[in-house]
């Protein structure tokens, strides 16, 4: 908030060099049809090509900025950060905004929700993770992003770490699947790293597979809900009496303290190796001194793996631009085709190129003119929306959305947990993208379909509209009370500014963008038409009437379809 | 009921064997007197003997009237000996203030002396004395009651009031979502579980006994409607992009919902929510009370035709202590409003399409808690308690089930959750051996297979 008045002295000076926009079309898109960038763009456009469709402009660079900072941050331009972009002229801009918004924070605080999802980070229901562990977990996760950890080592960290569920954040990926079987982490694997669902598997790469899975122990300690995740080869874990909850040492209850833990299953005998199969086929003498986990972990991460590059390499992409390759991302298998293989298999060979490194990735997708095109629709047929000949708009998240509401406003929002161990205490400044822990919550980020974190897979996420969330944006105290008394959308009622000003200053905040000279008329049309009505001036004041005003455009700017989707 | 699995419950003539015998079978007692043959096991499917089925004794007669279902939740877990399960000669150290049962108007059937309103139509709701499922936990046993599932299970199922939605929807083409809870949601667990947000209950917010019932999102406070219509007109005219991309589908659909949300706001749909439309004597009937305007709110839903009404009970029943004095202030109004409710969907002609359920999420223990800190209080108790059922199909006047001498365990007639649920499914026509769409393609189904952890009475045969 301190830092307002000095944006508002740089908006003041800027607003009058500004050129503004002349009609919708200068508005959303270019002038002319995109150029390739990339081999990304050579290989998309190349299809369109061949298919007789002409290739379409790239959007503006007001639309760019707004795409880029919700699609890389999942975080609103501030209107300062808006004008700064629009006012560049260098060829180099958009790239470099790019290159920017990946350094910053909110880069991984925004990717570690995504990936809150897919890993399933809740405290309760279905699985219970409870909250110190969806803590730790999601620390880590966001602390690798952070780090650019290569995927591949991400990747085996989750599959091979042993430790305490509240110290070693990825142990967690075991305990976050419903069924605790090796069969249910079978799936939470293929699912995860494989873009595989199991049950379309046929049952002896299910069983083979098991193998590598079913020698987990699960041990609790004696501080509550603690549990250690770890390589239990003879089940010892699993035999009553070995450990018990609250007690911190093996045998403390049921078995003398001296006695030595039993096993589930007798020691194998050396040479007789257990066989397991890899889901490609091939079959794995299991040495009864390795833990299974990390002949799986090795074999998933190897590059010539043909389902691991190609699953992160399809998510990354259908991230980004709002559909798979593959589509659905999460359902790779052979009579799944990608639309378009080549572009697949360039991705694919970057990243191995590349050590995995993912914001390597990010950035050549997010450089394409593919990317960057113009979100108006085409008229095509409907496979046109897997040619990605246009940027397909999707509404902004239930947490991306709620946060956008807040930063315009200067509005806040109580995010709680009903799991009280221990409470849930959220700073009010913290947005919806950085919790952690699926179980804190609030009702608009429930009702926004935000991912219920059950399954893991992309469409828990649920962004298609229904009347309800119309109800509650349209016309809820909860919205109306952030439009009358934000602070920062008072601040802008409130400067005695002439009422274009004030136009334009509210159309950078909230649409990242100047208004256009009919959007200008229409707006300050409506100001004044009901300072003028006989309403306006026998019940109230001028001023009041005005702000009142002034908040009805406010809702308007936030209803509207350039608002509430990415475009 | 598939035609295999009914067939084992047939005599050759095509009849329920439960007609022949002349009383009402359960699944227990007809595996008790060996009615299940193994071919009939063997043919039921695959999934072992009736897998997906609660209680598969349900005679096929059933006729399926529930249109609409009221639930009245008491949240906390009301006491059973204080109200609907009286045993006026438990002595003091159970009954403490509360020493008399009233008669009803329904031969041999009394109530505790706080329900003197409900006494006087006892032929119009039915009590299941018998409730029990052993569970003293507040969220698992609410999640018990609503789901009829076990808590813990692999799956966390959905709501009652989300699946009843969910089969209804399809004929259900209101403004008003089709399941809608008065006025807050109290569940712990995510009430849509699984089935997506279009099932998510509707929380109204706002009071009913309020000058101005303002039903969050629909009716507002200080928006008049010339202004909500100049916003709207302002709107439609600054949405460039959504012009520039009406063609998009996903920008169409958005637009489609909300032309629905604005019939709500500025058109009919509020309507059902304005209470000043009834009359003065008809809302003090109800009582002036919060409770009381959420049974007349509950009753408009039912006639503009919404499947699933909550009524979250406005104050928790969950009295360790202090437990008289709440008894005494909230059991007037739960009988005034209840009362009320039934006596007006009997006169409006909608209680044989209108199925009412109440109780909480389990009952209080029988014998006071008098030492401190509690000082006169009862606790959780998942042993037994009572549920009111009314109409949808169910009779009146009845009872069924028995608690033990002093209210602590069930003696006769156990019911369980699945059997109360299943009873209610079966009235309203939706098959209890159905799959829900779980997104994983898990397998999941509206009410567990009765096994020995999961277990069951029989549905309500007694009075449907």
């Amino acid at each position: 908030m301190s830092t307002w008045p000095i944006s508002f002295l740089i908006l003041a000076a800027a607003l009058a060099a500004s050129p503004a926009p002349r009609s919708a079309q200068h508005l959303f898109e270019e002038s002319t049809p995109a150029v390739a960038q990339n081999r990304i763009d050579e290989l998309v456009f190349e299809r369109l090509r061949a298919l007789g469709l002409s290739v379409p402009p790239r959007c503006s660079d007001a639309v760019f900025v707004r795409r880029a900072y919700l699609d890389i941050i999942g975080t609103l331009p501030t209107a300062a950060e808006a004008l700064e972009f629009l006012r560049r002229t260098d060829p180099n801009r958009r790239d470099d905004l790019i290159d920017r918004l990946l350094d910053r924070e909110e880069f991984a605080v925004y990717w570690a929700m995504k990936w809150g999802d897919v890993l399933r980070i809740k405290a309760e229901f279905p699985a219970n993770l409870w909250p110190n562990a969806a803590q730790a977990y999601h620390r880590w996760v966001q602390a690798s992003i952070a780090a650019n950890k290569p995927y591949n080592q991400f990747a085996r960290e989750l599959l091979t770490s042993s430790g305490s569920n509240f110290r070693v954040g990825p142990v967690n990926f075991y305990r976050a699947v419903q069924n605790r079987t090796p069969q249910g982490i079978v799936s939470a694997v293929a699912l995860t790293f494989m873009g595989a669902r199991v049950d379309a598997w046929p049952s002896n790469r299910l069983a083979g597979a098991e193998l590598f899975f079913s020698q987990i122990g699960y041990k609790p300690t004696s501080e509550w809900k603690e549990e250690h995740v770890f390589w239990d080869p003879l089940g010892s874990s699993a035999v009553a009496g070995n450990s018990a909850p609250g007690k911190d040492s093996v045998s403390s209850i049921g078995l003398p303290a001296h006695a030595a833990a039993q096993p589930a299953i007798q020691p194998r005998a050396s040479g007789q190796a257990v066989t397991a199969m890899l889901p490609d086929g091939t079959t794995v003498r299991l040495a009864p001194d390795r833990d299974p986990r990390e002949v799986f972990a090795d074999w998933l991460i190897t590059p010539w793996n043909p389902w691991f590059t190609r699953a992160i390499a399809n998510r990354v992409w259908a991230w980004l631009l709002g559909r798979g390759i593959i589509h659905e991302p999460d359902d790779i298998r052979p009579d799944n085709r990608p639309s378009h293989p080549e572009l697949l298999a360039y991705l694919e060979k970057e990243l191995v190129a590349k050590d995995y490194n993912l914001k390597h990735l990010y950035r050549l997708i997010l450089r394409s003119a593919t990317y960057q095109l113009s979100s108006m629709p085409r008229p095509m047929e409907p496979e046109a929306a897997a040619q990605f000949a246009s940027y397909r708009l999707r509404r902004l998240e239930a947490e991306v959305l709620i946060d956008a509401i807040n930063r315009v406003t200067g509005a806040s929002d109580l995010y709680t947990s009903p799991i009280p161990e221990p409470y849930t205490y959220i700073p009010a400044d913290m947005p919806a993208i950085a919790i952690g822990d699926g179980s804190i919550t609030s009702p608009f980020l429930a009702l926004f379909g935000r991912s219920a974190r059950a399954t893991g897979m992309e469409n828990e996420r649920n962004n298609n509209p229904v009347p309800a969330q119309w109800l509650h944006l349209l016309n809820s105290s909860h919205i109306q009370r952030k439009l009358e008394q934000g602070p920062r959308l008072r601040a802008i009622f409130d400067s005695r500014r002439p009422a274009p000003d004030i136009v334009q200053e509210l159309y950078l905040t909230i649409l990242s963008r100047l208004p256009a000279p009919d959007e200008i008329r229409i707006v300050t049309g409506y100001a004044a038409a009901a300072a003028a009505s006989p309403a306006g001036r026998a019940s109230r004041a001028r001023t009041a009437v005005r702000r009142e005003d002034w908040v009805d455009v406010a809702w308007s700017l936030i209803n509207s379809t350039e608002f509430l989707f990415r475009h | 009921m598939n035609a295999q699995s009914s067939s084992i419950f047939k005599a050759a003539d095509g009849f329920p064997l439960g007609v022949h015998l002349g009383i009402p079978l359960s699944r227990r007692q007809a595996l008790r007197i060996g009615l299940f043959s193994t071919a009939g096991l063997l043919a039921s499917g695959g999934r072992g003997w009736g897998a997906p089925a609660p209680s598969p004794a349900a005679p096929p007669a059933i006729k399926a009237r529930a249109k609409s279902v009221i639930q009245i939740f008491l949240w906390g877990g009301m006491s059973h000996i204080d109200t609907w399960d009286p045993k006026p000669d438990a002595g003091y150290d159970y009954l403490g203030e509360f020493k008399s049962a009233i008669p009803t108007n329904v031969d041999g059937i009394q109530v505790g002396q706080l329900f003197p309103l409900l006494a006087k139509q006892a032929d119009k709701y039915s009590l299941l004395r018998g409730m029990t499922h052993r569970n003293n936990g507040h969220e698992t046993a609410a999640y018990l009651m609503q789901t009829g599932h076990a808590p813990g299970e692999r799956l966390a199922y959905p709501s009652v009031g989300a699946v009843f939605a969910y089969f209804k929807s399809k004929e259900y083409k209101g403004m008003i979502p089709p399941y809608v809870v008065l006025t807050r949601p109290q569940g712990r667990f995510s009430e849509e579980g699984f089935l997506g947000p279009k099932l998510k209950p509707f929380a109204t917010g706002g009071d009913p006994n309020a000058a101005r019932f303002e039903v969050e999102g629909v009716v507002s406070r200080g928006l008049s409607d010339d202004r909500q219509q100049a916003r709207r007109d302002l709107l439609q005219s600054i949405d460039t992009l959504g012009r520039a991309t009406a063609a998009d589908p996903q920008v169409a659909a958005s637009e489609e919902a909300k032309k629905q949300a604005y019939e709500l706001i500025l058109g009919e749909g509020r309507k059902v929510f304005d209470l000043s439309q009834e009359k003065p004597d008809v809302r003090d009937r109800y009582g002036r009370h919060t409770f009381g305007q959420d049974c007349l709110a509950a009753r408009r839903m039912v006639e503009a035709g919404v499947p699933y009404i909550v009524i979250n009970y406005p104050g928790g029943w969950d009295t360790h202590s202090n437990h008289f004095a709440i008894m005494r202030r909230q059991c007037p109004q739960l009988d005034q409003g209840l009362a009320a409710l039934l006596l007006d969907l009997h006169e409006r002609g909608l209680i044989e399409s209108t199925l009412v359920w109440c109780c909480g999420e389990f009952g209080r223990g029988p014998k006071v808690d008098w030492q401190p800190p509690w000082n006169g209080g009862r606790n959780h108790w998942g042993n037994v308690f009572t549920a009111l059922v009314a109409g949808g199909g169910f009779q009146g006047g009845k009872v069924v089930g028995a608690s033990t001498a002093k209210a602590e365990d069930v003696q006769d007639r156990p019911i369980y959750p699945v059997d109360l649920l299943g009873s209610i499914y079966a009235l309203s026509g939706i098959d209890a051996r159905a799959t829900l769409p779980h997104p994983l393609g898990l397998d999941a189904f509206v009410l567990p297979a009765a096994t020995e952890s999961a277990k069951s009475g029989g549905l309500l045969t007694e009075i449907m």
